[in-house]
């Protein structure tokens, strides 16, 4: 467990954190600029003191204002990788990797070779920092941080400062890490996208509080963090496998807990995990099954919750049985319908608009995937 | 070239070198001081290290005559202890051009201190290197632009110094008789116009190839840590 209890005031915020999380996996601090989310893994990494309170990680006291502990940051054995990418100018690429290397305490669990492998580094190895690309240079951040044999890596919105290719360039690294090397990851981020391709447990920071705390569908799930999230953009998220490739067409059939969605052909192997973002936008609904339109994917269920917005819209919670889904519709066809809690729906969900960029491979969900696996079973 | 302009050229390039590396531990202590920490009393510290820029340089040889001359309590303790006197000798000299060109190297290195990023320090702590670790691992090889140009700068300006030299040390052939106090005596020889614009020129040319040499250190330095 990682246990962040702890009291802080800095600046207009006053930290109140009391929160414990998975020491496995990616947990994603998630929240607007200026919410608190790098100030709080800042605590963690020792960078920034709390005024009182206590920070363990697997037993491990990092800080503890009662019994006077308060461990240097160079004693905490975690793994940091920056915003921007911190590269130590004067030295190389390799000297850089090298650097925590040969300072970690305890047997080397990651090893030079399969770091160097997993982030394709070999050919960057003579390089100089300053001759480095951004994705690149964050590539490198990462496998220095990740030699240092750390038992927990922070990340603070590695991302943040790329374009989108290279954004789209070094996210598969990240995706790859957690699940190769075993290691509890810690990452902030403002992106609810990279959020949601990354994380399996979602921390929701606002003001310097964790106002909300749980498994990623779940947390996503809950009505009352809509304005926090801003869930038109996030929509839900399915955990799912790869049941079968139609090569004639180029699709793929899903399964999940409640049924199954057919989408634009995946590159994955049968039985693979893989995690569905739905936008709410793409979902219609309908009250009895259409069945001459083109949309493929018809899922029944049951209207759980209406949230009318100021404007046009209003937002539809969906129980497909086991999971949620959302759906934006105008408020007008929400009155025409006569939606309303308890209505039998058909969610309705183009296969179009579940393309590359919704869904992502899960590779450290296997386990944590599994219950709900056999709930489909 | 003859016996005079040769002593008092060697005599120099000592006296240069021996009081660049006496000043560089104290310069980068007062750097890491005045860039780095909240003391209470940091404006006057600032206000002492610079005072050698703007003062009359015999106003700090004679306060130096005062606090280490012989009879002072200081020089006299000197002395007695370690057997060291330090007017009318080389070493005086030294002491004189360390303290008129300690300021110059301050800024230099000061001015590389407040350029290095902090951030990489912490990045540093964060994969394992302790405070000191840091300091000698990252925080110093980046100011090494600083250090260098501020060593040459030092340097050049020890091989000019001349007030204070002379009010403290005195004007000792071959002992305390730097470039400048020959060239002030041959000036004040008859028929010493010829050795003095010989001296002149020799020490032109110290002075351009210092400067010369320091702005290239600081050029190439800086590009080796990619901020051409």
């Amino acid at each position: 467990m990682i246990e962040l209890h702890f009291r802080k005031k800095l600046g207009a915020l006053d930290f109140a954190v009391d929160v414990s999380l998975p020491s496995r996996g990616v947990t994603a601090l998630f929240g607007r600029s200026g919410a608190g989310k790098s100030s709080l893994i800042n605590a963690v990494a020792g960078i920034l003191a709390p005024d009182h309170g206590r920070i363990a990680v697997d037993q491990r006291v990092f800080f503890d204002s009662q019994a006077r502990v308060n461990l240097p940051i160079e004693k905490r054995g975690i793994g940091y990788v920056f915003q921007d990418a911190r590269l130590f100018p004067h030295l190389d690429v390799a000297a850089n990797l090298r650097y925590g290397l040969r300072r970690a305490r305890g047997p080397v669990r990651t090893d030079w070779d399969s770091v160097i492998g997993v982030l394709g580094l070999s050919h960057l190895l003579t390089r100089r920092p300053h001759l480095l690309s951004g994705g690149e240079k964050q590539r490198v951040a990462l496998g220095r941080a990740l030699l240092s044999q750390p038992s927990l890596l922070l990340m603070d919105e590695p991302l943040a400062s790329l374009d989108a290719p290279r954004k789209a360039e070094v996210l598969p690294y990240i995706e790859r890490l957690a699940g190769e090397f075993g290691l509890p990851v810690l990452y902030v981020s403002h992106s609810i996208e990279e959020v949601t391709r990354l994380a399996d447990h979602l921390v929701i920071v606002a003001e310097g509080r964790t106002v909300a705390s749980g498994e990623l569908a779940d947390v996503m799930a809950r009505p009352e963090h809509s304005t926090l999230i801003g869930r038109h953009e996030a929509g839900s998220v399915l955990e799912c496998t790869v049941a079968q490739h139609n090569d004639d067409y180029a699709l793929t059939t899903l399964h999940f807990a409640d049924g199954q969605l057919r989408v634009p052909r995946v590159d994955l192997d049968p039985g693979s995990a893989v995690r569905v973002r739905i936008q709410t936008r793409d979902v219609t609904l309908a009250l009895s099954r259409p069945m001459d339109v083109s949309i493929m994917n018809k899922l029944p269920g049951r209207v759980v919750g209406i949230t009318p917005e100021d404007g046009p819209y209003a937002e539809v919670v969906v129980d497909l049985g086991s999971s949620t889904l959302r759906s934006l519709v105008t408020r007008e066809s929400c009155d025409r319908l006569g939606l309303q809690p308890g209505t039998p729906v058909w969610a309705l969900v183009k296969s179009v608009a579940l393309d590359g960029r919704g869904i992502s491979k899960r590779q450290s969900a296997a386990k944590a995937a599994s219950p709900l696996r056999a709930v489909a079973d | 070239m003859d016996g005079i302009a040769w002593e008092a050229l060697l005599l120099s390039l000592r006296v240069g070198l021996t009081s660049t590396l006496l000043c560089l531990p104290f310069a980068v202590g007062a750097a890491w001081l005045l860039s780095r920490t909240r003391l209470p009393g940091k404006a006057l510290l600032d206000g002492i290290v610079h005072a050698p820029l703007v003062l009359p340089p015999v106003v700090i040889g004679y306060l130096l005559l005062i606090t280490l001359g012989t009879r002072a309590p200081l020089g006299a303790w000197l002395k007695a202890n370690f057997g060291i006197q330090l007017i009318f000798t080389t070493e005086g000299v030294v002491v004189a051009a360390a303290v008129m060109s300690f300021p110059l190297m301050v800024r230099a290195i000061r001015l590389s201190l407040d350029a290095v990023d902090q951030g990489l320090e912490l990045a540093a702590r964060t994969l394992g290197a302790s405070r000191l670790d840091v300091l000698f691992t990252i925080t110093l090889p980046l100011m090494l632009p600083g250090i260098l140009s501020g060593s040459m700068m030092a340097f050049a300006a020890s091989l000019g110094e001349f007030g204070a030299t002379i009010t403290f040390a005195s004007n000792i052939e071959g002992e305390t008789r730097t470039l400048p106090l020959a060239i002030y005596t041959a000036t004040q020889t008859p028929d010493g116009d010829a050795i003095a614009l010989r001296l002149v020129g020799l020490s032109m040319l110290l002075a351009v190839s210092a400067i010369t040499l320091s702005e290239w250190l600081h050029r190439r330095t800086q590009r080796w840590l990619g901020r051409s």
